[in-house]
């Protein structure tokens, strides 16, 4: 798994930069990813969806265990780029606070971020790439 | 503290939020939505201290319930209804309420309604704003606020009512006080005849304008504000907040602020400035005598419990208590009642097992607290 995972992510990064720093490091791209998404979500994320992805009841979702954020990675990429604003239903409950858009973001940034919060907190789901990101980006800007 | 004990007498695992307790250990509990279908519990206690659920009523979910003088008065977070009670304190037609006011506006956000009687045939009732700062662009780093917030106008404040007619909108009620982001715990001083209200105050000072404020800053400040309000009284939010360690009034940074410009002196200060982001959910003026007598008359606060002062740990989770003389503050708050939470520090709000909302008093001077978490009821009690 690990594997297929490593050359995927490899296959990612290289349409932008051909030549990936390989010789030095024998951490996986997906732990990279994971690692900075850990800075980024610190940076921006944090305050609200608390140190341990728990969020806070009835105000900010929680992000462990949550259905949206193991689910579309469509959704999520959509959610931190336009942010949230609609009362809906998540695993039962509501959440009133408004999130941001995150336009400030770059595409590996978002792919970061999202990788780390599916695989951090007990959650296990597949990491996000940035050419998915990258694919709704340019979508939403014709 | 010695001669004091508190227990649970119930867990009724729904989310409780304002409760009213009358003799014959009936106590009516509002819940944030139906449980089981009911959106108000009824319970009975028995002589043992423990608590079940007898019955239920209404369909609507939220926080407000009160009981004045044969009526028991409960909101949506739009309407606010009133059942007829019985000799023996009973709802009478529990399918067929008087709708008193309706049409208020509810957000996503600060979305509940509570309220509180006076003695002459006023409710009052809290409409919360739907923001967090009235920015242009709500929670969004930098963005600036809106000039003159004109949410203002029907909501961020505390209107009155008549108890005692039906279908009010707006046009027929007062904004009795304006500057208020959200009240959740209030009530009427009997002693002074005034209403007293507990502000949530502004959160992410840090996040939205991190140039003006570090973390620490924005854990701690602004401070949650224990006003008096007299009709007509403007608490100043948006435009100001207070902030808890300068002891001033300052200019928020949506509305020109740097974090040291001192604010208008048109808008109130408050009486108690307890620190940032506690969340008060709970205020009961004590009027018992089972306590000792350093209470009688003073204020209880339940404090929900913090968020967004990361990355310090959460503060909040317990009930204080702030002695009163006269309509006034006679000395400084204390932690009355602690260990809500069932851990030693919450670090993140989910640790919390539970979180103290509402408060209300026993027709014997036992103090009645609930949680929104588990649905919880403890009930606190003094004995020489």
């Amino acid at each position: 798994m690990g594997c297929i995972l490593g050359s995927l992510a490899g296959w990612g990064q290289s349409a932008k930069k051909p030549v990936v720093k390989k010789s030095t490091s024998s951490v996986s791209p997906v732990i990279s990813s994971t690692n900075r998404g850990k800075i980024v979500y610190q940076k921006f994320c944090l305050s609200c969806h608390q140190p341990d992805g728990g969020g806070v009841q009835n105000l900010n979702p929680p992000l462990a265990g949550t259905s949206g954020v193991l689910g579309s990675k469509t959704r999520l990429i959509r959610i931190v780029r336009n942010g949230l604003q609609e009362h809906v239903e998540l695993d039962g409950e509501y959440y009133s606070n408004n999130m941001p858009p995150f336009k400030m973001l770059t595409d590996q940034q978002v792919a970061d971020v999202l990788t780390y919060i599916r695989r951090s907190f007990g959650n296990k789901a597949t990491p996000v790439y940035k050419n998915e990101v990258a694919q709704l980006t340019v979508k939403k800007k014709k | 503290m010695p001669g004091f004990t508190a227990r649970k007498i119930i867990d009724t695992s729904g989310k409780a939020r304002h409760l009213s307790v009358l003799p014959g250990g009936l106590i009516y509990v509002k819940m944030a939505r139906p449980w089981q279908g009911k959106g108000i519990l009824i319970l009975r206690e028995n002589s043992q201290g423990q608590a079940t659920v007898v019955d239920g009523f209404s369909n609507y979910g939220g926080t407000g319930i009160y009981v004045k003088d044969k009526y028991l008065y409960a909101s949506s977070n739009q309407e606010v209804f009133r059942y007829r009670l019985g000799n023996d304190n009973e709802v009478l037609n529990p399918d067929q309420p008087e709708r008193i006011i309706t049409g208020l506006k509810m957000g996503r956000q600060h979305e509940t309604k509570s309220i509180v009687l006076d003695n002459e045939g006023n409710i009052y009732v809290n409409i919360g704003t739907p923001t967090n700062s009235c920015q242009e662009k709500d929670r969004q780093p930098g963005s600036m606020g809106i000039p003159g917030c004109p949410l203002l106008d029907s909501s961020g404040g505390i209107w009155q009512f008549r108890c005692d007619k039906p279908d009010q909108t707006y046009a027929d009620g007062i904004r009795y006080a304006t500057g208020l982001r959200n009240v959740v715990g209030l009530d009427w001083n009997t002693q002074n005849n005034k209403l007293f209200v507990m502000q949530h105050g502004r959160d992410q000072l840090h996040d939205l304008f991190p140039a003006l404020y570090t973390q620490k800053q924005s854990a701690e400040v602004p401070a949650e504000c224990m006003y008096m309000i007299q009709k007509g009284d403007n608490a100043g939010f948006p435009f100001i907040y207070y902030d808890p360690i300068l002891k001033k009034k300052i200019v928020a940074p949506e509305y020109g602020g740097d974090g040291k410009k001192e604010g208008g002196k048109e808008y109130i200060d408050p009486v108690v400035a307890f620190p940032g982001h506690l969340a008060p959910n709970g205020l009961l003026f004590y009027t018992g005598s089972q306590f000792p007598e350093r209470f009688r008359n003073g204020a209880f606060v339940a404090f929900h419990g913090s968020w967004n002062r990361t990355p310090e740990k959460q503060e909040g989770y317990y009930v204080v208590f702030v002695p009163f003389e006269n309509g006034k503050p006679s000395g400084n708050w204390e932690v009355f009642a602690d260990g809500f939470s069932g851990v030693p520090e919450v670090i993140s709000p989910r640790q919390a097992q539970h979180r103290p909302c509402g408060l209300a008093q026993g027709p014997d001077g036992a103090l009645y607290v609930t949680d929104d978490v588990k649905g919880t009821i403890y009930k606190i009690e003094y004995k020489q």
